[in-house]
C-alpha cells in the first residue's frame, strides 16, 4: 500500500511539472490567438489590446497559471477562444469518441496477439514461423498513413464501409439499434488500421516472453512430468512470461488517448486528434494545453497501473528486488 | 543484413542523386497534363519509347528524359502536372535526411547528458533523469506537434527542415540518454576503470578512453531504431502541414494531396511517396533486428 501511495504521489508531481512546463513554454512563444488580427488594418491596436485584457492574456504569468489551476479544479481546464467556452466539456465529447475507437482497437489487438504470439513461440524455427515473421515485418514497415489510405480507397471502390466520419447523415432520426449499427460500421476501418499497427509489436513481445519462459528449467521439468501441453502453456508458462506483458498492457492503456491522432485526422473521426490539430493551427493555446494535460494524464496513469499490477503479480518486486518500475515506451 | 543494407544504400544513392536520376525538376509544371497516369514504357526495335517519343539517355545532365512535347512520368503526375517520380526522389532528400540528422541530434544530446548523469551521479543525475521523465510522460506525437505548434507556422523550406531536425531531435533525447546512463553507470565500476582511476587518471580521460567506447553498442542499436521513427515523424509533420511546405516536396506533404479521397481513388499513383517509405523502413527494421541479435549473443 505504501508502494502504491508513493507511486501515486510521484505521478501527481510529474503531472504538475508537465502543466508548469507547458504553461511556461506556451507563454514564451511568439504570437497568440489575436496575432492574426493585427494583419487586418481595420482592427486598431487598441481593440486588440482590449481583447487581450478581456481574456487576461496580458496578466503576469504566475497569475495566469493560478487562474488556470483554479479552472482546472472546477473541471474547466481553461478557456477556448475559438469555441468561446471552457475547454473541459469540449474535451469530454471528443474523449468519448477517441476512447471508443482506441478501446475497441486495443481490445481486438490483444485478443488476436496473445494466441498468435503463443502459437508463434511454440512453432519457432519452422517455416510457419518464418512466414509469420515476414508478415509482421511487412506490417511494421507499412506506415499507418498508407494503410489508412489503402483502406479508404477500398471502402470507396467496394462501398462496403462508410468513408470517414463517425455517423451517417441523419443518424439522429434512426432507432437506437440502427444508430449503434451505424457507428459500428464507421468503426471498422479506423479500428482495422489501428489494430494492425499495434499487432506486430504485441506479437513480438509475447513471442519473446513465451520463448524465454519455455526454456526456463521449471518448464522443462514440468514437461518431463507429463503436464499436458495446453495446460502447460496457459497455466504455467503464460504467468511466468507475464511481466513484460503487464508493462506493455499499461502502455496500451496509457496511449488510449494518443495512439489514434493521425488515423482520426485522416479518417475524419471526431476525436481528440482533429481538435488538437485545429487548436494548434488556430493558436488556441487553452485547448492545446488541455489536450496535452489529459493525454499526459492517461500515459502517466497507464504506467502507474502497470507498476501496481506488476507489484501485485510479481512477488520478486514486492520483496524490493531489482528491476522495479518498468517505464512505458513510445 | 546484406540485402537490407543494399536496399538502403540504393535508396539513398537514388535520393542523393535526384538531380541526375530524376527526369524533371521538382517544381517543373506541365499544366497540360494534370493527374496524368504513369507513362507506359514500351520497346520498338530494342529501343525504349515513352508513348510515341524515344527515351533519350544522358541528355541535359539527366539519366533519362524525352524530347518536347513528349513527357515521361514514371509514377504519373500530380494536380499541377508535376512528375511524381522526380518529386519522390527530391522529397526523399528532405524525409530521409531529417531522419538521419534528427537522430544525430538525439544521440548527441543523449550521449552528452547520459554520460554526465551516469558518470557524476548525485544531483546532476537526479535533475537530468527527473527532467527526462517529464518528456516521457507526454505522448511522443503530441509533444512533437505541440512544440511545433507553439513555433511560427509559415516559414521557408530550409528553415522548416532545420526546425524539424531540431524539434524531432531534441524531443527524443531521453530514451538514448537513459540507456547510455545505464551503460556508463555500470562501466564506471568495472575493474579496469577503477584501476585507471587509481593510477590517477582524470575524469575526462576516463570518459574518453574507457567509458565512451562502451556506449558504442547502445548508440548503434538506438540509431537503427530512431532513424525510421524519425523519418515517419517528418512524414507525419509535413502531412499535417506543420513541416516543409510546397512547392518543396517531402514524402509527407506529397501525401497530403491524397487526403481528398475522391482525388485519391481516381489517381492512386499519388500514394507513391507513401510506398517509398516501405523499403526504407523494412531495411532499417531488418538491420535493427540483426544488430540486436548480434549484441544479445
Amino acid at each position: 500500500m505504501k508502494y502504491a501511495a508513493r507511486r501515486a504521489v510521484h505521478a501527481l508531481f510529474l503531472l504538475f511539472g508537465i502543466s508548469v512546463l507547458s504553461f511556461l513554454f506556451s507563454a514564451a512563444v511568439p504570437g497568440d490567438y489575436f496575432s492574426d488580427l493585427q494583419l487586418d488594418s481595420r482592427v486598431s491596436p487598441d481593440t486588440i489590446a482590449g481583447l487581450r485584457t478581456l481574456y487576461g492574456l496580458d496578466r503576469p504569468l504566475p497569475a495566469r497559471y493560478g487562474a488556470w489551476l483554479a479552472s482546472a479544479a472546477r473541471g474547466e481546464f481553461g478557456y477556448s477562444l475559438t469555441y468561446h467556452g471552457p475547454v473541459g466539456p469540449l474535451l469530454g465529447q471528443r474523449i468519448k469518441a477517441t476512447l471508443l475507437l482506441t478501446g475497441v482497437a486495443t481490445l481486438l489487438a490483444w485478443l488476436v496477439a496473445v494466441p498468435v504470439g503463443i502459437w508463434n513461440a511454440t512453432h519457432r524455427g519452422t517455416w510457419r514461423d518464418s512466414a509469420l515473421r515476414l508478415v509482421l515485418a511487412l506490417m511494421l514497415s507499412i506506415p499507418d498513413l498508407l494503410l489508412a489510405f489503402g483502406l479508404l480507397v477500398l471502402a470507396v471502390e467496394t462501398g462496403w464501409f462508410p468513408v470517414g466520419g463517425m455517423r451517417s447523415v441523419g443518424a439522429e432520426e434512426m432507432g437506437a439499434g440502427a444508430q449503434v449499427w451505424d457507428v459500428a460500421r464507421h468503426l471498422v476501418l479506423p479500428v482495422a488500421v489501428l489494430a494492425m499497427g499495434m499487432l506486430p509489436v504485441l506479437i513480438r513481445h509475447i513471442r519473446a516472453g513465451m520463448s524465454e519462459a519455455m526454456e526456463a528449467p521449471f518448464a522443462v521439468s514440468a514437461r518431463a512430468q507429463g503436464i499436458p501441453r495446453r495446460r502447460l502453456l496457459y497455466r504455467h508458462l503464460l504467468p511466468a512470461a507475464l511481466n513484460p506483458l503487464i508493462s506493455l498492457f499499461g502502455f496500451s492503456l496509457g496511449t488510449l488517448l494518443s495512439a489514434s491522432l493521425l488515423i482520426e485526422v485522416v479518417m475524419g473521426w471526431p476525436g481528440l486528434g482533429p481538435l488538437f490539430l485545429e487548436a494548434i493551427l488556430a493558436r488556441d493555446f487553452g485547448v492545446v494545453l488541455g489536450v496535452i494535460l489529459i493525454s499526459a494524464t492517461f500515459l502517466v496513469m497507464g504506467n502507474l497501473a502497470a507498476d501496481l499490477m506488476l507489484y501485485w503479480a510479481d512477488p520478486r518486486i514486492r520483496a524490493g528486488g531489482p528491476g522495479t518500475a518498468a517505464g512505458g515506451q513510445g | 543484413m546484406k540485402p537490407a543494407l543494399g536496399v538502403l544504400v540504393l535508396v539513398h544513392v537514388a535520393v542523393l542523386g535526384a538531380g541526375f536520376f530524376a527526369p524533371y525538376d521538382y517544381a517543373e509544371q506541365h499544366r497540360e497534363f494534370p493527374y496524368a497516369p504513369p507513362t507506359p514504357i514500351h520497346f520498338r526495335d530494342w529501343r525504349p519509347y515513352a508513348g510515341e517519343y524515344p527515351l533519350r539517355f544522358f541528355a541535359k545532365g539527366r539519366l533519362f528524359g524525352v524530347d518536347e512535347p513528349g513527357v515521361v512520368f514514371l509514377f504519373g503526375s500530380d494536380g499541377f502536372g508535376r512528375d511524381v517520380f522526380s518529386r519522390v526522389l527530391y522529397g526523399g532528400q528532405v524525409s530521409l535526411f531529417t531522419g538521419l540528422a534528427a537522430c544525430a541530434v538525439s544521440l548527441a544530446f543523449g550521449l552528452g547528458l547520459g554520460t554526465l548523469a551516469g558518470f557524476w551521479g548525485g544531483w546532476v543525475d537526479q535533475v537530468l533523469m527527473r527532467g527526462g521523465e517529464l518528456f516521457l510522460a507526454l505522448p511522443w506525437l503530441y509533444l512533437l506537434l505541440a512544440v511545433r505548434g507553439f513555433l511560427p507556422l509559415h516559414i521557408e523550406p530550409v528553415e522548416a527542415f532545420l526546425l524539424m531536425v531540431a524539434i524531432i531531435g531534441t524531443v527524443g533525447w531521453v530514451r538514448p540518454a537513459r540507456l547510455i546512463r545505464g551503460v556508463v553507470l555500470s562501466g564506471r565500476e568495472r575493474g579496469f576503470v577503477l584501476a585507471a582511476r587509481g593510477f590517477g587518471a582524470s575524469g575526462a580521460y576516463l570518459i574518453r578512453r574507457h567509458i565512451l567506447p562502451m556506449t558504442f553498442g547502445v548508440i548503434l542499436t538506438q540509431a537503427t531504431v530512431l532513424i525510421p521513427q524519425y523519418i515517419l515523424a517528418e512524414v507525419t509533420l509535413s502531412f499535417l502541414g506543420l513541416g516543409v511546405a510546397e512547392p518543396a516536396p517531402s514524402w509527407g506533404n506529397m501525401l497530403a494531396e491524397a487526403r481528398q479521397y475522391h482525388v485519391l481513388v481516381s489517381h492512386p499513383w499519388l500514394l507513391a511517396p507513401g510506398l517509398a517509405t516501405v523499403p526504407v523502413l523494412l531495411g532499417y527494421l531488418r538491420i535493427a533486428d540483426c544488430v540486436l541479435e548480434s549484441t544479445a549473443k
